[in-house]
C-alpha cells in the first residue's frame, strides 16, 4: 500500500516507521528537512522536503495513487486543509486527519473526514485512570 | 450590516477602518494581544484578542448572527478553516477569504468559500498593466461568473488590423465589449473596423482566456 504522511513529528515519524517496517510504500513530507532524524536508520521510504497544503509538494509525493493521506503536523488548520486537498482534489481512498481542537474535531467530523483528537483520546485516557484510582481508594 | 474579520494585518487593519467609517458593525479578531491593544487604542471596543478559527471565539464573537464574515490573514489554512467553520458552524450566509497563493482560489470556491480574493494575482495585474507595451493584459477577474475582463493591444502588423469586429473568430463565451482608440472609448458594432493601436476590451470566461489571447496575438512577437 502507498501511503503519504504529511508531518514528521514524533507521531508522523512512528507511523511512517512502522508502515515502512511492514513491507508498505511510505513518502514522510515535511517543511523542516530536521524532522526526518525522527525517523529509525532502517527507514526505507521516501523523504520530501516541502508543504502538503501544496498541490505541486503533493504530487511530488505521489498522492495520485497513493492508497491513504495521513495528516499530523501540529497545525489543526494545515491538517485540515491537506486533508480536503488530498480528498477533494486527489479522491484519495483514505484520508486521516489529527485535529487537536476538540470544536474543529467536531465540526470536520460532521464533514466526513476521518480525524483523531488527541486531546480527548488522552483526556478519557486520563480520566479513566484518575477514576479507577479513586474507586480503589474509596 | 453585521461583518466579523479575522487577521488584523494591514489588510485586516484598513479594512476595519473603511467598514466602520461606512457606518458597518465590525469585529475584528486578532491573535496577538500586544497588537489587539493597539487596534482598541485606534478603534474602541471593536477588537477581540484569540484565534478566530476557533469555534469558541467565533461563538462568543456572534458569528450566528454575522451577514458576513471575512478572514485575512496570512496563512491560507488558516483563511480556509475560518470561513469553512463560519459556514458550517454558524450558518454565515457570505464567506469571504484571502488566498495568498493564488493556486488555492479553486479549492478554496469547491471547499465552500464563497468568495476568493487573490491579493498575489491582484497585485501581479497591476504590476503587469504597469509595464509599458503589454499587448494582452488580464485586467480584472469577475467574482461570479469566473469571467475576466482582459484588454488586448493591437499592435502593428496585427492581421486583426482592418478586419471588422464581426469578420473575427471570436470564441463562444466572450464579447468584445469595447474598443479603446486613442484615449476615446467606441462602442463596437460588427461593422466596427479595429485598426493598428486600438486596445480591445473584452470579457471572457476564464476557461477560453488562451484561446482569445492566440486569436487577438495571432503573430504577435514580443
Amino acid at each position: 500500500m502507498k501511503v503519504v504522511i504529511m508531518g514528521c513529528g514524533r507521531v508522523g515519524a512512528r507511523v511512517a516507521a512502522v508502515l515502512d517496517h511492514n513491507g508498505h510504500e511510505v513518502t514522510v513530507i515535511d517543511i523542516n528537512s530536521r524532522a526526518f532524524r525522527r525517523l529509525p536508520d532502517e527507514f526505507h521510504g521516501r523523504t520530501l522536503i516541502g508543504t502538503g497544503i501544496d498541490e505541486d509538494v503533493l504530487k511530488r509525493a505521489g498522492i495520485t495513487d497513493a492508497a491513504a493521506f495521513i495528516a499530523v503536523t501540529n497545525g489543526d488548520n494545515r491538517n485540515i486543509m491537506a486533508a480536503q486537498v488530498a480528498r477533494n482534489i486527489f479522491a484519495v481512498p483514505e484520508v486521516i486527519c489529527r485535529i487537536y481542537d476538540p470544536v474543529r474535531e467536531d465540526t470536520y467530523r460532521r464533514l466526513g473526514l476521518t480525524t483523531v483528537c488527541p486531546t480527548t483520546v488522552i483526556s478519557a485516557q486520563i480520566l479513566d485512570h484518575v477514576m479507577s484510582a479513586s474507586t480503589l481508594g474509596a | 450590516m453585521y461583518i466579523i474579520i479575522v487577521g488584523g494585518g494591514k489588510v485586516g487593519f484598513y479594512l476595519t477602518k473603511t467598514l466602520l467609517s461606512e457606518g458597518h458593525e465590525v469585529l475584528l479578531i486578532e491573535k496577538d494581544p500586544d497588537k489587539t491593544d493597539l487596534f482598541i487604542e485606534q478603534f474602541g471596543a471593536v477588537v477581540v484578542a484569540g484565534d478566530g478559527a476557533e469555534a469558541a471565539v467565533l461563538a462568543s464573537a456572534g458569528a450566528a448572527r454575522a451577514d458576513v464574515v471575512i478572514a485575512v490573514t496570512g496563512e491560507d489554512e488558516d483563511n480556509l478553516v475560518i470561513c469553512q467553520v463560519a459556514k458550517n458552524k454558524f450558518h454565515v450566509g457570505r464567506t469571504i477569504a484571502r488566498v495568498n497563493n493564488p493556486k488555492n482560489e479553486y479549492l478554496f470556491r469547491m471547499l465552500g468559500v464563497d468568495i476568493t480574493v487573490s491579493q498575489t494575482d491582484y497585485i501581479l495585474n497591476l504590476i503587469e498593466q504597469a509595464i509599458p507595451d503589454q499587448p494582452f493584459i488580464h485586467l480584472v477577474n469577475l467574482i461570479h461568473e469566473d469571467m475576466a475582463i482582459v484588454d488586448a493591444k493591437v499592435v502593428s502588423g496585427s492581421p486583426i488590423a482592418g478586419r471588422t469586429i464581426g469578420g473575427l473568430p471570436v470564441p463562444e463565451n466572450c464579447i468584445i465589449a469595447a474598443l479603446i482608440r486613442a484615449g476615446e472609448l467606441i462602442i463596437p458594432s460588427a461593422t466596427t473596423t479595429i485598426e493598428e493601436g486600438d486596445d480591445i476590451i473584452a470579457i471572457a470566461h476564464r476557461s477560453i482566456e488562451e484561446d482569445l489571447r492566440k486569436l487577438l496575438m495571432k503573430n504577435y512577437r514580443a
